[in-house]
């Protein structure tokens, strides 16, 4: 052992030994972790933001703790604060953290070790681990996976390289991944979403922590490999003896894992208690709206009125085999480009009957954006029909239409995009951004421009004098109205929806839905409904269509198909739902899709 | 990889070709020939010129010959014999010309480059760790300035610092009394008291640049949430930012990294001629005002191709470097 590594293992205990708290507020016996009045700040140039304010909390030993919350409610500036790692400029200003790594051990105030110091480096990783919710910007793009697992056993286990990799394949063949002698080489690039959260999980557990921290580890991810990574954690959580403190937005995820569960806003905690009870009896008005806002699997709550469902009228747009392949360039270091062909739409015939709300479910790299950009002619068909009926009943095939012969039909069929943010070019104001299509078409200009706009705010709920101000004035629901009313400027007949309410919080969640709804009545409009998230496409679609891998395996009134999916990927991906509601965890069975060989 | 660098070598070639072609119609541009130029100062000076010799050079060359029959006479003698052609003015073969510079040239250069960075990548790095700190704007202060000042004039100031405090001979790479002496260690030591005017001029404009970018790059970096996970593994902050967000910071360093090859080898032009030092970038200055094509032409010609190396080596560090790169993901 080097002298200096003696030394900083020295100054870690003596820090540590300062840190120790014995007084009058003790901590409950029971506990592995409490938090008591906790603030973090960030200081920024606009004044102070009290993130986590006067935040306490309590994390039972062995018990799985998760903190619930919108965006902005502070749950992950809390869990960052626990071992000091907020984003700058953020600080923990007040209050305790008191950690009892055994049960009859002492009590260590984290809070007021110093942030770079060793006392709480030889706490972090070693005895408190932390999953982050996107992997891919969560792990280094330029390092191994086993480097960047490797090197917590070197620095706090003091493992040889050797040993360490050893060590690091054991864990990565326990989070399940497979061939992990040569995923220890991998870059986080070359692996899956799910299993790159692996490979995290297997880094934030390699040194054996006793609490576990997972900030929306599963956010990221699709419904069926976010119920193996839940699978995975509770496993794990219970052969490895470990408290689990799991930070989500989703209370279905909270229904299915929790035995406690805390409610944030506004960096405060407003109820706090077992997970029972929060779904059952919540106490504070909050807790009611969120589960309010639910949308519940199994309950019916909009009943539309049916239109015209069964009638042998022509859809208003009918896709026939319609096929999209890519070519990708493939190919190993250095060596001969391959072109590899993509089927991302493969033979997919489906009608949208108009005035209707089809929803296009599937996870992610199944092509149904792909399907969806084919419809909007963003992507020109590699073969297919795209047979459109226009409003004087003749009948387009917009798959084979020039750019310039589709002009007239780009007003017709519109987008509404998923991400809020990045949707929306910064540098034009709202006016510039809703009236663009109409000014690029020559359908309007001047004053006439500006009203039409200014009725079309009105119509999608925002007021008419916000047509000056710039997007990032508004908040993520305002910006998803603002992306509607540019996709409803033109007075378009079919409007692709793709991932539209995905990015936002489920009480704005609700209100957009609403509003969707609200317009179709009004306006008549045909909704093509991409998601990957079953409960909302059950609660406002009339037809459902499944894809897999660029197939369409099922599709079919909604109710038939979440009743009784005759499909064996149907049945998986609904399976795969978490329920927002405890009392009924493990009473289903998971249901895993293996698709069969193709013969 | 082997076949990587194959195919890269392959594209290199007609890049070449293409460029010496350019180079030598850009020196043939101006009217006349250096023959009839080097005659009729021969004869201004009263000397008589034998015809047979001229003959011999006008054949040798290719004078009057048509572009192409010039062009490939000149290529094939660089190519197979190593053969520059002659300068005029000098009367010396091109190659002994630049052969004598060339150490001078190259120490200048690599000293250059190695202050440079020395002190741009930690100053450019601690000025992003420590944002918004006294240290940030001194750094950042010091750069800006550096950056403005034109590089004639800080030559010019610190050339009279240094004859005014060290009484050292003004311009040049050496003293008199060396300039003519063979090597040894006091000529290696005065040649080091007059490195660094040069080194100190050249370098400090490109250090602001480089700071500036290490600085914006490693802000980009410092936030990221793969710094945060490393930080939460219990890292020390000087072991993580080294490994983690350096290494990203530093690839639009590496990816130009090849481009200091020619610079290396012409130096600053500017500088040079200012201090009078004994490079290669004066001697291209000076070839291109007498019309001196073929020294012109074989300086041109050798920065083109380092240039082209340059960015070969660029690209294979950065696939060495950057995994992203070596598959094709980035």
């Amino acid at each position: 052992m080097s002298w200096r590594r003696r030394n900083l293992e020295r100054d870690a205990a003596r820090e540590i030994a300062a840190a120790t708290v014995d007084d009058d507020r003790p901590m409950d016996p029971g506990a592995l972790l409490e938090l008591q009045n906790l603030c973090t700040t960030f200081h920024t140039d606009e004044g102070a933001v009290h993130a986590v304010d006067d935040v306490s909390l309590r994390i039972r030993r062995g018990s799985t703790t998760c903190i619930v919350g919108e965006s902005g409610s502070g749950k992950s500036a809390t869990a960052r604060s626990i071992i000091q790692v907020v984003d700058h400029p953020g600080r923990v200003d007040s209050g305790r953290v008191l950690y009892r790594p055994s049960p009859d051990g002492a009590v260590v105030d984290l809070a007021a070790l110093d942030a770079t110091g060793p006392g709480i480096r030889s706490i972090r990783g070693r005895d408190i681990g932390l999953v982050f919710q996107e992997p891919m910007s969560s792990l280094s793009p330029v390092h191994t996976i086993g480097d960047q697992i490797g090197e917590l056993l070197e620095l706090h286990e003091r493992l040889s390289p050797s040993a360490a990799r050893e060590r690091v394949i054991d864990d990565l063949r326990r989070v399940g991944i497979p061939r992990p002698e040569e995923r220890f080489g991998a870059y986080t690039f070359q692996l899956s979403g799910g299993m790159r959260q692996r490979a995290m999980i297997a880094m934030a557990l390699v040194c054996r922590p006793s609490l576990l921290i997972a900030d929306e580890p599963t956010t990221a991810l699709d419904v069926t490999t976010q119920a193996q990574i839940l699978d995975l954690l509770a496993e794990l959580k219970q052969s490895l003896g470990m408290t689990l403190m799991f930070i989500t937005h989703d209370l279905g995820v909270v229904a299915e894992i929790a035995d406690d569960v805390v409610v944030m806003r506004h960096g405060k905690v407003v109820e706090q208690g077992p997970v029972d009870q929060i779904f059952h009896d919540p106490q504070h008005e909050y807790t009611q709206e969120l589960l309010a806002a639910l949308p519940q699997r199994g309950a019916v709550t909009v009943t539309e009125p049916e239109p015209a469902a069964a009638e042998p009228e022509r859809p208003l747009l009918r896709i026939e085999d319609l096929e999209m392949t890519f070519e990708a360039a493939a190919g190993t270091l250095f060596g001969r480009r391959r072109t590899e062909r993509v089927n991302a739409v493969d033979k997919v015939t489906l009608d949208i009957p108009e005035g209707s709300t089809v929803g296009l479910v599937g996870e992610s790299g199944c092509g149904k954006t792909t399907l969806g950009r084919c419809v909007l002619r963003a992507y020109r068909p590699t073969a297919g029909k795209l047979l459109y009926s226009g409003a004087d009943g003749r009948v387009t095939d917009l798959a084979r239409l020039s750019e310039k012969e589709l002009l007239p039909y780009r007003r017709q069929v519109r987008m509404v995009f998923q991400d809020p943010y990045g949707s929306l070019n910064p540098r034009m104001t709202v006016r510039q951004v809703i009236g663009e299509p109409l000014r690029v078409a020559g359908l309007a200009s001047g004053s006439e421009l500006d009203g039409r706009v200014e009725a079309m705010l009105e119509r999608v709920g925002l007021k008419r004098a916000m047509a000056g101000r710039y997007p990032h004035a508004f908040s993520g629901g305002e910006r998803q109205r603002i992306g509607i009313a540019r996709a409803l400027i033109t007075e378009p007949r079919l409007v692709v929806a793709d991932e539209a309410v995905s990015a936002l919080d489920v009480s704005v969640r609700t209100q957009i839905l609403e509003l969707l709804a609200e317009l179709q009545g009004d306006l008549g409009l045909t909704y093509l409904f991409i998601s990957h998230d079953l409960s909302v496409v059950e609660r406002i679609c009339d037809q459902v269509a499944v894809m897999y891998f660029g197939v369409m395996v099922e599709q079919g009134p909604a109710e038939q198909v979440f009743a009784d999916p005759q499909h064996g990927y149907t049945r998986a991906l609904l399976s795969a739902v978490p329920v927002a509601d405890p009392r009924e965890r493990g009473t289903r069975s998971r249901v895993a899709y293996e698709p069969e060989p193709v013969a | 990889m082997w076949r990587f660098i194959a195919m890269r070598v392959l594209h290199v070639i007609p890049t070449l070709i293409a460029i010496s072609m350019i180079a030598f119609f850009i020196i043939q541009l101006p009217p006349g020939d250096f023959l009839s130029t080097q005659v009729a100062r021969l004869e201004a000076a009263g000397q008589s010129v034998d015809p047979a010799q001229m003959e011999a050079l006008r054949d040798r060359y290719g004078i009057g010959d048509p572009f192409w029959v010039q062009y490939v006479k000149w290529i094939s003698n660089i190519v197979l014999h190593g053969d520059f052609g002659l300068s005029f003015q000098f009367q010396q073969p091109v190659s002994t010309l630049i052969a004598d510079r060339l150490p001078l040239t190259l120490a200048l250069g690599i000293a250059t480059l190695m202050f440079t960075w020395a002190i741009a990548l930690p100053a450019g790095i601690y000025s992003a760790i420590k944002q918004h700190t006294w240290g940030d704007y001194t750094i950042s202060g010091i750069g800006f300035v550096a950056l403005a000042v034109p590089q004639f004039l800080a030559a010019l100031v610190l050339a009279y610092l240094g004859f005014a405090l060290f009484d050292q001979s003004v311009g040049g790479m050496f003293s008199p009394e060396y300039v003519n002496a063979p090597w040894g260690v006091g000529k290696f030591v005065d040649l080091l008291g007059h490195l660094w005017i040069p080194v100190v001029v050249i370098g400090l404009a490109g250090t602001a640049g480089i700071i500036r970018v290490t600085r914006a790059n490693m802000l980009d970096e410092l936030n990221k949430p793969y710094v945060i996970t490393a930080r939460a593994k219990g890292l020390s902050e000087g072991r993580l930012v080294t490994k983690y967000p350096v290494r990203i910071a530093m690839n639009p360093f590496i990816s130009t990294a090849g481009w200091h090859l020619p610079s290396l080898f012409d130096g600053e032009i500017i500088v040079a001629q200012v201090l009078a030092l004994g490079t290669i970038g004066p001697l291209l200055l000076e070839a291109l005002k007498s019309q001196d094509m073929y020294l012109a032409g074989g300086i041109i010609l050798i920065i083109a191709v380092l240039t082209v190396i340059g960015t070969l080596i660029s690209d294979l560090l950065l696939a060495a470097i950057d995994p992203r790169v070596r598959f094709g993901k980035a």
